[in-house]
């Protein structure tokens, strides 16, 4: 026997007669597709999905965790003190820093030479950042260009990490270095 | 005669190019339509770089079905431990050979003009044609069946069962539908068909028969898709149940034919759609001498145009045919097996019946000249 469940859908004529509802729903289909299709031939995108990697998708969400940053002070130098915090608190020990000694700067003496986090290890947790006692590295929403032939090219070396310019955001103020129209924007 | 041979192989080659190429196309437009029609971007990464250079042809992803095609020649070719190994290794040539025979009788042209012998484009112009793609159609099911249970599979002797009961299930359905066209057309000649087409209705309307038997166009079209073995009839090899139905147990390029025949069926289809619906090569107001339009405007082309001009037609409307069936494919979710048998059993095959009985009746009151 059939059973009989309490939420049965109860069918009207026109689902019943059935053909009628599969024309309903290729009209739907078809009317997608030729509304994708004509913006596609008239050169613009009929996509909701973007080219990856080539291209860089806008509606990320203003809180992801994404690339790391390294903050600077308005003299253009990274914020970092290189006191390891970062480093001892990732969980996938993948940071690695190494210090210069400048004994000049009495306020500063200590400075990150090399800064790199490894992005074939990092899971984006933002420990990093939670751990920092100086503000030095943030976190932005855009993700690093991660995909790679070769996994030793797959560090974020200080350069990419400095690559940092907000000039407005409400949240996170941050001092705009002076040297600004020398360098450019990521 | 030698001029015989030659036009004949032609027809021959050119169908069987006909068939391959535009199943190769259609691979293509079954990703990209899908793509587009659920917002995304589809199949885009294969390319054709000439040497030495950096200029790379993508062609819209139109290369991925010659990388598929190199994919299945070379990957191994596992043979499962069967107690059959001559069937495993005949079914995929009894599911494809079949789908190319039934081209023969479909005529792609109307009559070509070499020199003093004039030719009616067709490969094999066989009086009861009908019969013969009814015929050789059902022979399909032999392959498929012959794959599932001598693949020593519960997976494939399962999608070989589903799929011999719903092919003769839907094989009904098309049968009947084919003999209330029959009885419209009153031949039995698939070219015939296409010349009783030529004609206009009320002056102006090209006489197709869909627009004369449409509900005969539906039938025939969902029995086709079942046939077809399609999505929303495609239980014998659905996904989600058994692994790829009833050709689990196939690898390389043994299981690149059964895509191919899929592929091609839906070409072979097309073709005899287009051909027994949609005028086949008839285009409206095109006629041996050129164009007559209804207002009593001619315009008189040479016949080699005339023929291009219908070979285009046929391709254009198979073609179109074909991107509907695909358009069904990403518009429907899969029956299940007591909803397919019902709808085959209950719904398609009294529908036919009672349009073969209407059929019957008008043609007994109109007459001969319906």
């Amino acid at each position: 026997m059939k059973k009989r469940y309490w939420n049965q859908p109860k069918m009207g004529l026109w689902e019943r007669v059935y053909f009628i509802e599969i024309a309903r729903g290729l009209g739907i289909t078809f009317g997608v597709f030729f509304s994708n299709m004509w913006k596609w031939i008239t050169f613009r995108k009929g996509a909701l999905t973007a080219y990856y990697p080539e291209e860089i998708r806008s509606d990320y969400s203003p809180n992801n965790r994404g690339r790391h940053v390294l903050t600077l002070r308005p003299n253009g130098e990274a914020q970092c003190i290189s006191c390891n915090m970062c480093a001892t608190a990732c969980p996938a020990y993948c940071i690695e820093i190494e210090s210069a000694a400048n004994f000049a700067d009495t306020a500063h003496p200590k400075s990150p030479k090399r800064f790199e986090i490894d992005y074939s290890r990092c899971i984006f947790c933002g420990f990093c950042v939670e751990a920092c006692p100086e503000d030095a590295i943030r976190m932005v929403k855009d993700v690093p260009d991660l995909p790679s032939f070769d996994r030793r090219e797959m560090g974020g070396k200080i350069d990419l990490l400095k690559m940092w310019r907000p000039t407005s955001d409400p949240r996170k103020q941050y001092p705009a270095p002076k040297v600004e129209s020398e360098r450019t924007q990521p | 005669m030698t001029q015989d041979l030659l036009v004949h192989v032609a027809f021959m080659m050119g169908s069987i190019a006909f068939m391959m190429g535009l199943a190769t196309v259609f691979t293509w437009v079954e990703r990209k339509q899908s793509a587009i029609t659920s917002d995304r971007i589809g199949a885009n990464r294969c390319y054709v770089r000439i040497p030495f250079t950096k200029i790379k042809f993508v062609a819209w992803g139109l290369f991925h079905g010659v990388a598929d095609g190199g994919k299945l020649l070379l990957k191994e070719n596992f043979i499962p431990n069967t107690y059959d190994r001559a069937c495993y290794n005949l079914a995929p040539w009894l599911v494809l050979a079949p789908v190319l025979f039934v081209f023969a009788v479909i005529p792609f042209g109307g009559t070509l003009t070499v020199g003093e012998s004039s030719y009616a484009m067709q490969i094999a112009p066989i009086d009861a044609g009908v019969l013969f793609v009814l015929a050789i159609s059902g022979v399909g099911i032999l392959g498929t069946m012959l794959a599932g249970w001598s693949s020593n599979n519960k997976f494939s002797l399962m999608g070989a069962a589903r799929a011999a009961s719903q092919m003769i299930s839907y094989e009904l359905t098309m049968g009947v539908t084919i003999i209330s066209m029959v009885i419209t057309y009153g031949a039995l000649d698939l070219n015939t068909m296409v010349q009783w087409q030529s004609g206009l209705l009320a002056g102006a309307v090209p006489a197709w028969g869909i627009l004369i038997q449409p509900v005969a166009f539906i039938c025939f079209m969902t029995a086709g898709i079942a046939e077809n073995k399609r999505i929303p009839f495609d239980l014998p090899e659905c996904e989600s149940e058994l692994v790829a139905g009833y050709f689990t147990e196939y690898t390389g390029m043994k299981m690149g034919v059964f895509m191919l025949s899929e592929f091609i069926e839906i070409v072979v289809l097309g073709a005899l759609i287009t051909t027994i619906f949609l005028g086949g090569y008839n285009l409206p107001y095109l006629t041996d001498a050129g164009f007559i339009f209804p207002g009593g405007y001619t315009w008189a082309l040479p016949q080699w145009s005339v023929v291009m001009m219908q070979v285009a037609t046929f391709g254009l409307k198979t073609f179109l045919v074909g991107c509907f069936m695909i358009q069904v494919r990403w518009t429907l979710p899969r029956f299940r097996y007591d909803q397919l048998m019902a709808f085959g059993w209950k719904f398609m095959l009294p529908l036919a019946v009672l349009n073969l009985v209407v059929t019957v009746c008008v043609r007994l009151l109109v007459g001969d000249h319906a």
